[in-house]
């Protein structure tokens, strides 16, 4: 409304001005002729235009798209390595255009970094501009009346002055800042329209601050705990680790905790027969190097907070307890193997690695591997697949085949741990040949052919995988959401909006009062507001009566007065 | 504890006893307003043209003029405020409605109008059964947001219309949307009622999913409003232009209202509404921040709820920005409306993230 530049509204003059504080729309066809500065002034200008605001947005809402189709590293590296191997063709492609890293490509960066630089740049004058406009005075009442979108008058026999002190005083009382102007007054509402828009964009640049700020401090890491064990905060403890490009070691809090039990209950029954219910991990945690150990339940949505860094409980699976026994039979190795689930019945699968310590029948030392397929609820011998029945610990069997040889793990590339490679390892064979599996319940033992010891199912345990992340800044990011609202809800369901009363009296003596309103944007409630203030005017100076025909043009009898189309009231 | 038992089958046949029956109730419905606008087309109402011939001879006329205090005996002795549209805006009067001011017509509208109040009594007692029968907010999968949905959407409607809003025109194209939600909802997406995962356990859940669906709904009839100022405002422009509208076209849309009260009603909608979504977006991230230790994470479905919330801000500076107003604004709203389709739909069908566990 403020920019429209019609004949009607150079009619207002400066009434009509600054009723928002939004920049001015300069048409693109007024090129510089100037040199650099010149150039420079004309690309500042458009970059702060609401034109260049809007395209800006648009983009921003069209850049962020493919990043929701197409997987990104930042979320999942693994399902972008998995669609680089289905998608050879478009990978290069992709990897050119930062597809899978949309949100910190150059490109995106552009767009927002445009936009904020743009924001700053229209924020700045805004409020310089709007401070002033608080300061001065409401603009002085247009010539002609008539042509604001709400209108009334009518003669009366009280005195001029008298009317417009009346006016000013009703003005006052209705929180108008008033002024008297000549022969009328001026007022003005509805300022906290204008500072909630204001301070939504400032709080916006908070917002982006923070978020910033917040990636480029914060740090991320998995750790998984079997029942039992613990973690320490410190960088080697981590199972894989990232930070921002601003972290430093030293950022870490120091704290650590152990995890004492992890309860999972499922669904017994019905067609979600299954379906996880609660997920409970019980641990004990001590703040600082030797502060005093509390307790503690980390349940999915209640994470552990300790000084800033929260513990956030990410996911469970099962441990089966293995010993094993050499050839003498003595018992080299006996540990917690975490499995990864591999469907939502935790069917698990895993590797038995047999470092040190395993000699052969002959006292040769060599190593062991075992394959490992684990399922919680057998689904019972006959029709019985390795694919669980269901979460919780029913009736848990865990299937094994051997290897020895070299576990291959001095080779000085990473090993996954989860999986074996049996590159430089045979396979135990059972007497008829074939390769040598077993399904073993708890308890049970598998002996290895030709007297080299056994593998024991001794037992399940439960692990617990956690996130602990440290996201500094995200108070300033709460506080800028919060104002962001605040601002949004001002800006948005206030009106703006000037009324002037003038009273001059006529050629016959008596007085005419005008009224006149004038919004940002047209709003039902103009009229309304301008009819209450004219009535409570009007009781202060009663209509004379009138020898002239009605005063308000174009009223069509016939017709019934009639609404407009209203939608939700704001 | 076992929670299972906590859902109680019979609560949950109610349920949907209660969604069948308000579907029956919403097709009558239908009829009726299909009745509504067969009868209003006896009418004949060509104001739109004589309003648009008088504009183009003395620009800018007062449209209305509106008694200072209706009723009383003083009326005449009170001042009458006279309102005039803004400058270079069409003053083009409001249709008479689906009706189109015929008594049968009318009377068929009160009966639609009627029978919807019913079937949303209905349908809300339905949602409210899912919800005891789960004992949890009836917003956990797909069905249970699609059926929620529908119901806020014809609740924000019903209000309006309470309210004394000139909404009626809506009526045909809401009841017919409503039908095909449910129709969708009980057959594709079908899910029993039963428990969440632990990771939807939080009061969150109540906060944050509430206010998507009444955003999602209520942005739901400000795309109807917008869609419908689209068809309108050719209308008026093809008549401006010396053009004649073929007659179906003409007796449909003179019975709406000019194309600039349309655009009124969307942008209000639209701008009441955008506030309430820039709030669930942020409950999203805090609730995000306690359940996946970040607030932030660009999941498909936050990259949508971002790129919805980026759309209706372009929108609504379209709206202040001069050269977009009117039908380039409305453009923007309606692809921003269809990203919250999207979002909805499409993301929970088409992508995997975070929030695919909504059950489809
Ligand atoms: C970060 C991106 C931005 C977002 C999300 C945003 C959002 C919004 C929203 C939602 C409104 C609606 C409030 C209303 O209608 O009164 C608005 C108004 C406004 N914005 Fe922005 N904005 C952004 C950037 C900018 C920039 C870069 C400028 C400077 C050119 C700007 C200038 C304005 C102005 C002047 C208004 C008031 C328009 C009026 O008077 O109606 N905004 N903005």
């Amino acid at each position: 409304m403020s920019n429209t530049n019609t004949t009607d509204e150079r009619d207002l003059g400066q009434a009509g001005d600054q009723l928002s504080t939004a920049p001015r729309e300069e048409s693109a066809a007024s090129l510089p002729s100037m040199g650099v500065i010149g150039w420079a002034r004309w690309f500042w200008r458009q970059l702060t235009s609401m034109r260049v605001a809007l395209i800006l947005l648009f983009m921003l809402s069209l850049g962020a798209i493919p990043g929701s189709l197409i997987p990104q590293n930042s979320v999942d590296e693994l399902k972008v390595q998995t669609f680089k191997e289905a998608h050879t063709t478009v990978t290069p492609v992709y990897e050119k255009l930062q597809f899978f890293d949309v949100y910190s490509s150059v490109w995106f960066s552009a767009i927002y970094i445009l936009l904020f630089v743009s924001l700053i740049g229209c924020i700045v004058p805004r409020t310089a501009q709007f401070v002033g406009q608080l300061r001065g005075r409401p603009p002085g009442a247009p010539k002609k009346l008539t042509r604001l979108p709400a209108y009334t008058t009518w003669r009366t026999d009280a005195g001029p002055e008298q009317v417009r002190e009346a006016a000013l005083s009703i003005l006052r009382k209705r929180r108008f800042r008033s002024d008297m102007a000549g022969d009328a007054v001026a007022a003005e509402k509805g300022y906290l329209r204008e500072t909630g828009n204001l301070l939504f964009h400032i709080a916006l640049i908070v917002m982006l601050v923070a978020f910033a700020g917040g990636q480029l401090f914060k740090s991320e890491g998995g750790k998984l705990i079997v029942e039992g064990d613990g973690f320490a905060n410190t960088i080697t403890q981590y199972d894989d680790f990232k930070s921002g490009s601003l972290f430093d070691n030293d950022d870490l809090a120091p704290f650590s905790f152990d995890l004492q039990d992890f309860v999972g209950t499922y669904e017994r029954s019905g067609p979600q027969r299954g379906t996880p219910r609660t997920y409970e991990a019980r641990v004990t945690y001590a703040e600082g190097a030797d502060g005093e150990t509390k307790k503690k339940v980390i349940e999915v949505n209640k994470p552990l907070a300790v000084d800033g860094t929260k513990v956030y409980l990410n996911a469970h699976g099962y441990a089966p307890v293995i010993s094993v026994k050499d050839g003498r039979g003595k018992e080299v190795y006996r540990t917690s193997v975490p499995l990864l689930p591999i469907d939502n019945n935790v069917t698990s699968t895993g590797a038995i690695k047999v470092m040190d310590g395993y000699k052969d029948r002959n006292g040769k030392k060599t190593q062991l591997g075992f394959q490992a397929f684990f399922v919680p609820t057998f689904a019972g011998d006959g029709q019985g697949t390795m694919f669980s029945q269901y979460p919780g610990l029913d009736y848990p069997v865990l299937a094994l085949n051997g290897y020895y040889g070299s576990l291959g793990v001095d080779s000085g590339l990473p090993q996954n741990v989860y999986q074996l490679d049996t590159s430089k390892m045979k396979e135990f064979k059972d007497s008829n040949g074939d390769k040598l599996k077993k399904r073993l319940r708890p308890g049970e033992t598998m002996k290895l052919p030709d007297g080299a010891g056994s593998v024991t199912f001794e037992g399940v345990d439960e692990w617990a995988s956690f996130q602990i992340s440290r996201q500094p800044a995200s108070g300033w990011a709460l506080t800028g959401a919060v104002a962001a609202i605040i601002g949004l809800a001002g800006s948005l369901f206030i009106q703006r909006r000037r009324v002037w009363v003038r009273a001059v009296r006529g050629p016959d003596g008596v007085t005419v009062v005008e009224m006149a309103g004038l919004g940002r944007s047209e709003s039902a409630k103009l009229p309304e507001e301008l009819a209450d203030l004219a009535v409570a005017l009007n009781t202060v100076a009663p209509t004379a009566p009138d020898p002239e025909p009605d005063p308000a043009p174009g009223t069509e009898p016939g017709q019934p007065a009639e609404e407009p189309a209203e939608g939700a009231e704001k | 504890m076992n929670l299972a038992a906590a859902t109680n089958e019979n609560l949950a046949n109610i349920s949907n006893t209660l969604i069948y029956s308000s579907m029956a109730v919403y097709t009558l419905a239908f009829f009726a307003h299909i009745a509504e606008w067969v009868f209003g087309s006896r009418s004949k109402v060509g104001r739109t043209a004589a309003a648009l011939k008088k504009d183009s001879s003395t620009a800018a006329s007062p449209v209305m003029v509106r008694a200072a205090q209706a009723g009383g005996t003083t009326v005449l002795e009170r001042p009458k405020v006279v309102t005039r549209s803004a400058a270079g805006t069409r003053d083009v009067p409001d249709g008479p409605g689906a009706a189109g001011g015929t008594f049968k017509g009318d009377l068929w509208g009160r009966i639609a109008v009627s029978l919807t109040v019913v079937a949303f009594a209905v349908q809300a007692g339905g949602v409210v059964a899912r919800a005891l029968s789960v004992q949890r907010a009836p917003w956990g999968n797909m069905y249970e947001f699609s059926i929620t949905f529908s119901t806020v959407a014809v609740g924000a409607y019903l209000t309006l219309l309470a309210l004394r809003k000139n909404v009626r025109w809506i009526g045909l194209l809401l009841v017919t949307t409503v039908l095909l939600d449910l129709g969708i909802a009980t057959t594709t997406l079908y899910t029993d009622s039963d428990q969440l995962v632990p990771a939807l356990h939080s009061y969150w859940l109540w906060i944050h999913v509430s206010t998507a669906i009444i955003c999602g709904a209520v942005f739901y009839l400000g795309a109807v409003g917008t869609l419908l100022y689209l068809f309108r405002d050719s209308y008026e422009n093809k008549i401006a232009s010396g053009g004649t509208p073929g007659k179906f076209a003409t007796s449909v849309m003179e019975r709406l209202p000019a194309a600039k009260s349309l655009d009124t009603f969307s942008y209000r909608i639209n701008a009441a509404v955008f506030p309430l979504w820039t709030f669930t977006i942020i409950a999203g991230a805090i609730w995000a921040g306690d359940a996946w230790g970040r607030y932030w994470g660009w999941d498909p479905k936050e990259v949508w709820s971002f790129i919805t919330w980026v759309a209706y801000a372009a929108y609504l500076h379209a709206r202040a920005t001069a050269g977009w107003k009117g039908r380039k604004a409305a453009y923007l709203a309606l692809a921003a409306f269809g990203c919250w389709l999207f979002n909805y739909y499409g993301v929970n069908i088409f992508v995997t993230g975070k929030h695919s566990y909504a059950g489809v």
